[in-house]
């Protein structure tokens, strides 16, 4: 391979040669990180963040950005835990109703995630908001919203716990033994990005999410209807939010009102370090699963390896700003 | 109601806008198989006329028959479902995407059953390939439209309308990016399109290209139509007296410019890039005007980007006023009194949201910095107010934001604001592209009057009337290389043509 063709080849793959150098020098610090638990906790710790990522990428994509994501995360994990206590819970939010099928408050709480998100698109494909004041205004409304439900009687803004067994088991079981374990959490976040992928590259939506963020008059004059394209990409980002919210209960085995808070960043930054471009149009889902896997090592290999955690911080920051630098070299026109 | 002789009438059409009549009782009627040209100065309503056929404005009162039939156009997709199709002035490709998913936009094949519908690759794949084979373009389905060259992507959007198998296709500008031999590919292709009995709507500004192509014309002025001809009756001169309204017997100002002493010398101007310009040598005396011809991607403009210092030089050297200098950035290029007009002016020209002051008195903004880095607003609004009205720039107020003027009056705004920071030396590139019959003579004038002040002018332009009407000399270039410097005068426009396409052995 000559020098030009091996400068494009880390040009186009340079997420994946990240990802894989991070690994690497923690492993020659220390060699027992190249375990199998170690591969699966990050896989687990990663799970949940992979399916906001590819939620906020359905809007980042289209040129918008999606800041209700996190409080999106915290409404349904708080609706969904709080109909799924166990019955002799002191605090059951809903002391007098019977048990309910675990599909049903999952499900609540998904459409919960879909609506904020129909509500995010309506903003912005009617009223033509940016999507930044638009999803600003949600964030604090659903904050808002979740935390007069968390502080009804009888749960007075207490933690919400007791959640039932077959609950939890969703967000941390797992298929095998104790050492070689696949978490189920792992495994629904695997279907998500498989769904995704084909969403992304072979349905009609997935292309026109492309062609809006690439250039909505060519999207507006091809005769795509943009308002209502833009309404259900909002809406299936916000239902993975509310998945993703409901799975954080569940793997955490409780819920507060400030759960998620914050995570609409993280997401944004995993998409923009796996390749998805702010200004909308460019973005796959392999790099955004990196992005998020990135984020993962550092988190968890630089506390194996001992590190300051506000080192980690100074470094997670180091990393946002040196891949966007780096990968938006691929589109700047030379001169 | 019965067959009618015309295939599309737009039958007394009116649109209004806040402020401005923008089409006032406006019939258009087009036969099957024609090809009907459309034209007047820019702000005639050429465009808001099409734009209401093609449901992206509904025009207030009036009726559109297509084939006989009465249709109320809803938007886009409503035109396109009937056969009305549209190559826009500006371009529209999806960069990041492929050419297939840029033809097929807003209708993609399908395949698969019920609601798990996906896009049909293979057949998108097939159509394509027969498309482009059809057109003879010669471009992988599959290639990323942003790596194509504009050229190609007006190809591509012509491609786009026809697959639509539309019945009437309005062409706005289509030939403005093409070089010579694609705009032969495009009138082959029209010519083809009307044997199957397609009509063209075909809007352009250059004058030649629409006496080959067109069968009738319909010229319009300031939001009326003034009449329909036959093509055959009229002449490049009639065109333009119906549309200016005035006859223009001159569309070129007379110039008494003396050219001095050599201003600026350049030397073996050499890009790094392989395919941009090599070894580049010309001079540039005071108060000329130096024409610069040559077809798409003869790199003309990079070789004035690079004088301005926008782009990087590999070998090569320039000299100012015997000195040599290096131009390394704008603002160099600003130190050493280069101004620079550029071919892009809504990108890289204009702050559309700000007003006509604001833009023109942002230049040379330093010279206004008074105490703790204030500035001297009452001299530097004066001295803006003052540059704006030297160039008789028609704004209702100079608080008007400039993206609602018109393409020429932004453009002398431009000419105002470089005029301030007091340039030796102009760099224009395609000076007059997209601005109407009448205020391109402004625009002329404007330019031979600072020549006549001793200013000195390098002027990019791809039309030759323009190259021949204004220029003192003019170089050629042709694949990034100097083919040719010509005395104005002298020239014609077999030989620039000739040098144009002069490929290097």
């Amino acid at each position: 391979m000559d020098s030009k063709k091996l400068k494009h080849f880390i040009s186009q793959n340079a997420i994946y040669l990240v990802l894989l150098a991070l690994v690497t020098a923690i492993a020659v610090y220390d060699p027992r990180f190249l375990s199998v638990t170690t591969m699966r906790d990050i896989m687990l710790q990663s799970a949940t963040r992979a399916i906001i990522a590819l939620g906020a990428a359905f809007v980042l994509i289209t040129g918008g950005v999606d800041l209700s994501a996190g409080r999106v995360v915290g409404l349904t994990a708080v609706l969904s835990s709080s109909m799924l206590q166990v019955a002799d819970y002191s605090r059951r939010f809903y002391p007098d109703i019977p048990d309910l099928p675990l599909f049903l408050p999952i499900l609540l709480a998904v459409l919960a995630g879909v609506l904020v998100g129909l509500i995010n698109g309506f903003i912005v494909a009617k009223f033509s908001v940016p999507p930044f004041i638009a999803t600003l205004g949600t964030m604090v409304i659903v904050y808002g919203v979740n935390s007069i439900y968390f502080d009804m009687k009888p749960n007075e803004s207490q933690p919400i716990g007791g959640l039932r067994a077959d609950f939890t088991n969703l967000g941390s079981g797992a298929f095998g033994s104790e050492s070689y374990s696949l978490p189920y959490i792992v495994i629904f976040a695997a279907v998500i990005a498989f769904l995704v992928w084909v969403i992304f590259n072979k349905t009609r939506l997935g292309k026109n999410m492309y062609a809006i963020g690439g250039n909505i008059n060519a999207a507006t004059v091809s005769g795509i209807n943009v308002g209502l394209n833009l309404l259900v990409l909002y809406a299936i980002a916000g239902g993975l939010y509310g998945l993703a919210g409901v799975l954080e209960a569940a793997r955490t085995g409780g819920a507060t009102n400030n759960y998620g808070n914050m995570y609409e960043l993280d997401a944004i930054a995993a998409c923009v370090v796996g390749g998805v471009s702010t200004s909308g149009g460019i973005g796959t889902v392999p790099g955004i699963l990196a992005g998020v896997l990135i984020f993962g090592v550092i988190n968890y290999g630089l506390t194996f390896i001992g590190m300051n955690p506000y080192w980690q911080l100074i470094i997670k920051g180091l990393i946002i700003v040196a891949a966007v630098a780096f990968d938006i070299r691929k589109y700047l026109s030379k001169k | 109601m019965a067959e009618s002789e015309y295939l599309l009438e737009m039958k007394n059409i009116c649109k209004e806008f806040p402020g401005v009549r923008a089409l006032d009782d406006v019939s258009l009627q087009v036969r099957a198989g024609t090809v009907h040209a459309l034209m007047g100065e820019n702000g005639a309503g050429k465009s808001t006329l099409m734009k209401c056929l093609f449901g992206i404005y509904r025009q207030d009162s009036g009726e559109i028959f297509l084939a006989g039939n009465r249709l109320a156009i809803k938007d886009s997709r409503h035109a396109i479902d009937n056969g009305i199709s549209m190559i826009h002035q500006e371009l529209h490709p999806v960069p990041h995407r492929n050419i297939m998913e840029n033809i097929w936009l807003g209708r993609f094949p399908l395949t698969g059953f019920g609601p798990f519908k996906l896009v049909d690759e293979k057949k998108m794949f097939q159509d394509t390939t027969a498309l482009l084979r059809e057109l003879e373009i010669d471009i992988h389905p599959a290639t990323i439209v942003g790596s194509l060259s504009v050229s190609k992507i007006q190809s591509l959007e012509i491609a786009k309308a026809v697959s639509y198998n539309a019945k009437v296709i309005v062409m706005d500008e289509p030939t403005s990016s093409l070089t010579g031999n694609e705009v032969e590919q495009l009138f082959k292709i029209i010519r083809d399109l009307k044997r199957r009995g397609v009509s063209i709507i075909y809007i352009s500004h250059k004058l030649e290209e629409i006496l080959e192509i067109s069968d009738e014309i319909t010229i319009m002025r300031d939001g009326r139509r003034i009449g329909t001809w036959e093509a055959s009756e009229l002449t490049t001169d009639m065109i333009i007296a119906k549309m200016v309204g005035r006859d223009l017997s001159h569309r070129f100002p007379e110039r008494d410019n003396a050219p001095g002493d050599v201003i600026m010398e350049v030397e073996d101007l050499t890009s790094p890039h392989p395919k941009s310009f090599k070894h580049v040598s010309f001079n540039l005396r005071k108060g000329e005007i130096l024409g610069v011809g040559g077809l798409v991607g003869a790199q003309r403009t990079e070789l004035i980007e690079a004088l301005f210092g926008l782009r990087a030089l590999e070998a090569g050297s320039i000299h100012i006023n015997g000195r040599k200098v290096k131009i390394k950035s704008p603002a160099d290029a600003k130190k050493h009194k280069i101004a620079l007009l550029t071919e892009e002016r809504r990108v890289t020209g204009i702050f559309p949201v700000l007003s006509v002051l604001e833009n023109t008195a942002v230049a040379k903004l330093s010279r206004y910095e008074t105490k703790f880095f204030l500035l001297d607003e009452v001299r530097r609004k004066a001295d803006a107010t003052q540059s704006i009205e030297k160039l008789r720039v028609k704004t209702p107020s100079f608080a008007t934001l400039i993206k609602n003027l018109s393409g020429g009056n932004q453009q002398k705004v431009l000419f105002a604001r470089w005029l301030l920071t007091e340039p030796d030396i102009l760099l224009l590139d395609e000076p007059t592209r997209g601005i109407d019959v009448g205020a391109k003579f402004e625009i002329y004038t404007i330019i031979a009057e600072l020549a006549r002040q001793g200013k000195s002018i390098i002027m990019i332009s791809s039309e030759m009337p323009e190259l021949l009407g204004m220029s003192d000399r003019i170089m050629v270039m042709c694949e990034g290389r100097l083919t040719g410097v010509i005395d104005g005068k002298r020239a014609t426009e077999e030989e620039i043509m000739r040098l144009a396409t002069q490929r290097m052995a």
